[in-house]
């Protein structure tokens, strides 16, 4: 390989990589806010990913609803989704021992997985063409137009959701809660309606992330969530847990990262890859690329 | 304004508060002083909600607001500076103020408080955009008295807002929650400096391992030979 072709082929890989990194951060920003909130990894998140994919698909085929409509609706059905798994499965435990929710979570997400299957089958569904997909071609690069959706929704959704947290009432509130739920409580503010609204939030992103995927892979089925769930988790992670610039910033690099090593060395190498880069960095930066500790004056 | 009747309170299986009662009149600064450990800021913490009293009533304005959840005081006007002042300190100055007005929709007058605040505290103002965490000690004291005020409380609880500051920056401390209470808001002041606390209040009481032992005006309380003995170090 000379050295433009190479580049070519990186810039490809880079382009590849961003547009499914931007599905891994709408998907994390899910985790990292509801850790924030309750210091919970909802380990569920994965699989509401996968219901909203679901409505997404039924608004389409059944409802025969156009793109944005059926992204509109899985997101609105995801967002109720969440905030009832709130409401029915970690709001009792809210002063239970952390382990006892972690499981719970668990336990959500297989009732989620099985449930699926038990409602609409374990066969994979074929996401209808809802979008047509035309290569653009930009110098020798091909950028698929279903990508420049990906990367345009997911960034428009990632606007919204910055504006909403740092400059909205909602939005301070959420932060307010995430920092020091008792004094929170002091201000006025109704922590279990926040929390609520953060399970809605992030599931709706959630679900956004399933329909777009659904679209772009065309495949869905009920075991679709674990493995997006998990890397999701991990760019999460990757970014500092709880700070959602974070989230945003794992999960792009995350996308990275895989598509150059299924570019550039193999794609069975992907995820190896993926979670070693996890281990690597969180060696020598614990608290994620942009998690910090803050020191609290007393 | 505000009754407290007999109210106990416990942590797990400890007895932290044995039917402690204590009033305060519409525009008075009273004060519970104690040692350590005696049950002071448990006893506010179960007036703002935080905690639930096993037994016992708490009127507000003749309301029991005993076992309330903690956003309902506030908005019935009851504002707490929380022990170690507890500002959100990964959030501006202004983010702070506003939070403290969280349960009010009035943004107009919402404004003018925050004018209000600034100019009671110019450092803040000078400070606005800063985190809060950045913040010295005394000023973010500054920051939650000014974040307690704009819920507009008519009633003003703070828990040892002399904590960790040094003497100078106390007395400035003292003289702003003085002139709090000249402006209208009633003060229930929990501190272990006695000797600036009895200085300012009208009222007192004495809080031994959750039991009232003393009460009485300040003044009477500051010349008890109890008190002298055991909390101004005379």
């Amino acid at each position: 390989m000379d050295s433009s072709s190479f580049l070519m082929q990186f810039a490809q890989q880079l382009i590849n990589g961003v547009s499914l990194g931007s599905i891994y951060a709408l998907i994390a920003l899910g985790y990292t806010m509801v850790y924030g909130t309750i210091k919970l990894i909802n380990f569920a998140h994965g699989d509401v990913y996968m219901v909203g994919a679901y409505i997404g698909f039924f608004a389409t085929t059944v409802l025969g609803l156009g793109f944005l409509p059926a992204l509109l609706l899985a997101m609105v059905g995801a967002g109720i989704l969440g905030m009832f798994i709130e409401r029915a499965a970690y709001r009792p435990l809210r002063n239970a021992p952390k382990i006892a929710v972690l499981i719970t979570a668990i336990g959500v997400s297989l009732f989620l997985e099985y449930g699926s299957m038990l409602l609409v089958t374990p066969q994979p569904r074929t996401f209808p063409a809802v979008l047509s997909s035309t290569p653009i071609h930009i110098g020798g690069l091909i950028i698929n137009s279903q990508q420049v959706l990906i990367l345009g929704v997911s960034l428009f959704l990632m606007v919204v959701l910055t504006y909403v947290v740092n400059y909205t009432k909602l939005g301070k509130a959420m932060r307010a809660v995430s920092f020091d739920t008792d004094t929170a409580r002091l201000m006025g503010i109704d922590v279990d309606k926040v929390i609520s609204y953060t399970f809605a939030v992030g599931s709706a992103l959630a679900a956004a992330a399933g329909v777009l995927v659904g679209v772009y892979y065309n495949s869905i089925d009920p075991l679709m969530g674990i493995m997006p769930g998990l890397k999701a988790f991990v760019a999460a992670v990757l970014g500092g847990i709880g700070v959602i610039p974070g989230a945003m910033l794992g999960g792009v690099l995350m996308g990275v990262i895989e598509a150059l090593v299924s570019g550039f060395i193999s794609s069975t190498f992907r995820d190896a890859a993926a979670f070693g880069i996890l281990i690597i960095i969180l060696l020598f930066k614990p608290a994620g690329l942009l998690g910090k500790n803050i020191r609290e004056k007393v | 304004m505000l009754l407290v009747e007999n109210i106990n309170v416990y942590y797990g299986a400890i007895h932290a508060l044995k039917g402690v009662s204590v009033e305060v009149k519409e525009g008075e600064i009273v004060t519970l002083i104690g040692a350590n450990g005696a049950g002071k800021s448990t006893t506010l913490r179960t007036i703002s909600g935080m905690l639930k009293p096993k037994t016992g009533k708490i009127l507000f304005e003749g309301q029991d607001i005993a076992g309330m959840a903690a956003q309902n005081i506030v908005k019935l006007g009851l504002s707490q500076v929380p022990e170690g002042r507890r500002i959100f300190a990964n959030m501006s100055v202004l983010e702070n103020l506003e939070l403290g007005a969280y349960i009010r929709n009035d943004s107009k007058e919402i404004k003018e408080d925050l004018e209000k605040i600034f100019k009671r505290f110019p450092r803040l103002a000078e400070r606005k955009t800063q985190m809060a965490g950045t913040l010295s000690g005394g000023e973010q004291q500054m920051l939650a008295m000014g974040r307690a005020m704009m819920s507009r409380p008519r009633i003003l609880l703070l828990d040892e807002p002399s904590m960790g500051l040094a003497p100078l920056l106390v007395k400035e401390i003292f003289s702003i929650i003085q002139d709090i209470n000249a402006t209208g808001t009633t003060i229930l002041l929990v501190e272990q400096n006695a000797h600036m606390a009895l200085s300012i209040a009208h009222k007192a009481y004495v809080l031994e391992t959750g039991r009232i032992s003393l009460s009485g005006t300040a003044k009477e309380l500051a010349a008890s030979e109890e008190v002298r003995k055991a909390y101004l170090g005379a």
